[in-house]
């Protein structure tokens, strides 16, 4: 498998009035085509801030690209000016976000959304893009699609709306699909028709995918691949089994640990992380998760730890710490 | 946990619509249509469903937030349904409420100390600044959250501190019965768990009532005791945490446990959700909750 998708030292910065915002910090990855990425993180660990650097739709300002390359089919997205962005956002790349209320456009039907990406992308006639459309809706479980296609979006429900989104999200058969949260407004019922419905897209026409998360569960089942991030850096990263079965980052750790499915006896407690996340205005010197992690050397709370492989942990498993997780776990169970 | 029930609903109905009497069209949307059950005194019942089922507004109805269109509320073994807003203040002191979203709850105008100070002007608790003022930051501790932070702004902190300030103004009155409408869904996943833990904490210390709304499914089943399933604003099956989860009766219920995904790779993969026809598989209109087993009923 070859890179479809290659980040090299992303930073972006908003500029807010509480002073500049770190959000996403020397950010490097790469994607293999056909590869189903999870990206998990929580509120400021720039999971979703650098999917929009990436294809331009970063408010500027306050936002603002500091550095690095975005290179998808080796092309550099990165200062590509926004007629060439506008030809790969929607045809190369899809996306879907959280929020279908407002990534629709209220005044507009929803088959004129959908057509429009055929429309100007695939340069469909009128009544080819239709016809397409009916597709699409069919596809990702919309029934009575040839009505619905003449209605608004305060017509559908908000798991109908989100299917719509989907349904523009592939419409043009992207090679990539990044969706961010897009099933964790709906019921679990709906999310996992959504979840097989990618599955599905996969298995027929290739579709590489990043899912943005937080939910392990989902990640669990969807993922080649599982990128853990924290402080708008990559914590850990590596093949969905080992971030799972062998976690080596104490964020990936405690997060895992923290499930409440891990509990067997009742009345038993939780495991909690303690603390908040970071304010990136501020952030940790070091390892942003330093301040959190009960683990946390000297070393970790001064210097950043690079991502490094795991000593003998699974091929391409990699982690960003100072300490050893396995030793520190040992130690810290025979203290106590 | 008792046997006592603390809160009991009957036959509730809430139908939203068109009620004028002339009216020409009938059409009204039934959010409640005869729910029936009990909270028993220092018990969790959860209460869960997809959006639209009726979960938020069964809590909110209960808790007299909105007025019911039929059936009976009790607490306490007194039926507080159709009473006056005066009758009904001593009740409210009782019985609180947490919402989802603890930026939207919070008056950003106002330090948390004075937001959690509040309710004890309004039921005058205290008849001296300083007893309150006491009382607040006894209730500050009891959430975890620093004395020190009394005097701050809600834009200080952050999504978990706020809900803790919002839990604090909540028990501020000694209520014996919570309603947590979706507390955790807006948090952090490094901050759920300890917000659940404080439920628990709390629950223990002061031996509150909690109906907790969520649609996470294994945070349900971790914190409750028993569990109710609403489907189109009817209970569709309720019973036993454990019962609920290892011999789901419904099908909807089936349907819903099996959608939830589970954070282990190899089980997730071979994970097949199970689906439900709201045509075909809907309960009729005359259906009945009926025994399947210990405290277990379903739909039938």
């Amino acid at each position: 498998m070859s890179a479809l998708l290659e980040l090299k030292h992303l930073t972006v910065e908003f500029h807010t009035r509480a002073g500049v915002l770190h959000a996403v910090n020397d950010l490097s990855y790469s994607l293999a085509a056909g590869e189903t990425l999870g990206i998990v993180g929580e509120s400021g660990s720039g999971k979703s801030v650098h999917a929009l650097a990436m294809v331009g739709l970063i408010p500027s300002p306050p936002g603002r690209i500091v550095s690095g390359e975005v290179l998808f089919n080796g092309r550099n997205l990165i200062g590509m000016p926004e007629r060439q962005l506008r030809d790969i956002r929607g045809k190369e790349i899809g996306f879907v976000f959280q929020d279908p209320m407002t990534s629709l456009n209220p005044v507009l039907t929803v088959g004129r959304q959908i057509m429009e990406p055929l429309r100007r992308h695939l340069k469909l006639s009128q009544n080819a893009a239709r016809k397409r459309a009916v597709e699409l809706l069919d596809l990702v479980g919309i029934v009575d699609p040839d009505r619905r296609l003449d209605q608004f979006p305060h017509e559908f429900s908000g798991g109908m709306r989100q299917r719509v989104m989907i349904a523009i999200g592939i419409s043009c058969e992207p090679k990539l699909l990044i969706a961010d949260e897009a099933t964790t407004a709906l019921d679990v019922t709906v999310q996992a028709q959504i979840l097989e419905l990618v599955r599905d897209l996969k298995r027929k026409i290739g579709t590489t995918v990043i899912w943005i998360t937080h939910d392990m569960g989902v990640v669990a089942g969807l993922a080649d691949t599982v990128q853990v991030m924290y402080g708008g850096r990559i914590m850990e990263r590596g093949p969905v089994s080992a971030i799972f079965r062998d976690p080596r980052s104490a964020y990936t750790w405690g997060l895992l640990r923290s499930l409440p499915g891990k509990i067997t006896a009742p009345g038993q407690r939780l495991y909690q992380i303690p603390g908040s996340p970071p304010n990136m205005v501020h952030p940790p010197a070091g390892d942003p998760f330093a301040p959190r992690n009960s683990f946390a050397t000297d070393r970790c709370r001064t210097e950043v730890p690079p991502l490094r492989q795991v000593d003998g942990g699974a091929a391409g498993h990699q982690v960003a710490a100072w300490y050893d997780l396995r030793s520190a776990i040992a130690n810290q169970g025979a203290q106590s | 946990m008792t046997e006592h029930p603390l809160a009991r609903v009957t036959g509730l109905q809430k139908t939203f619509g068109d009620e004028r009497l002339m009216s020409t069209n009938r059409q009204v949307f039934r959010a409640v249509d005869n729910v029936s059950f009990e909270i028993m005194a220092g018990e969790t019942l959860g209460l869960v469903g997809e959006s639209g089922s009726g979960k938020s507004t069964t809590g909110r109805v209960l808790l007299q937030l909105d007025k019911p269109t039929g059936g009976e509320i009790e607490f306490d073994g007194n039926r507080i349904t159709g009473l006056s807003k005066r009758e009904l203040k001593p009740y409210r002191k009782e019985m609180q409420i947490i919402f989802q979203d603890p930026y939207a709850s919070l008056n950003p105008r106002m330090t948390v100390g004075d937001f959690v100070e509040e309710p004890l002007i309004v039921h005058g608790l205290f008849k001296d600044r300083q007893q309150r003022r006491a009382r607040v930051m006894e209730l500050f501790t009891l959430v975890g959250l620093d004395q020190s932070f009394a005097t701050r702004y809600p834009h200080e902190f952050s999504g978990g501190q706020r809900q803790r300030v919002s839990i604090a103004r909540a028990i501020a009155l000694n209520p014996r019965f919570i309603v947590c409408d979706e507390p955790i869904t807006a948090l952090d996943v490094s901050i759920q768990a300890q917000i659940v833990n404080l439920f628990q904490d709390l629950q223990e210390k002061l031996g509150l009532t909690y109906l907790f709304i969520a649609h996470d499914l294994s945070m349900i089943r971790y914190l409750c005791h028993r569990v109710a399933v609403m489907l189109r604003g009817r209970v569709v099956e309720i019973g036993p945490t454990e019962a609920i989860f290892a011999n789901p009766q419904h099908a909807y219920t089936k349907a819903l446990l099996s959608a939830i995904p589970v954070p282990d790779p190899e089980l997730e993969r071979q994970r097949r959700p199970i689906g439900f026809d709201y045509q075909t598989q809907k309960s009729p209109a005359d259906a009945q909750l009926r025994p399947v087993g210990e405290n277990h009923y379903v739909l039938a």
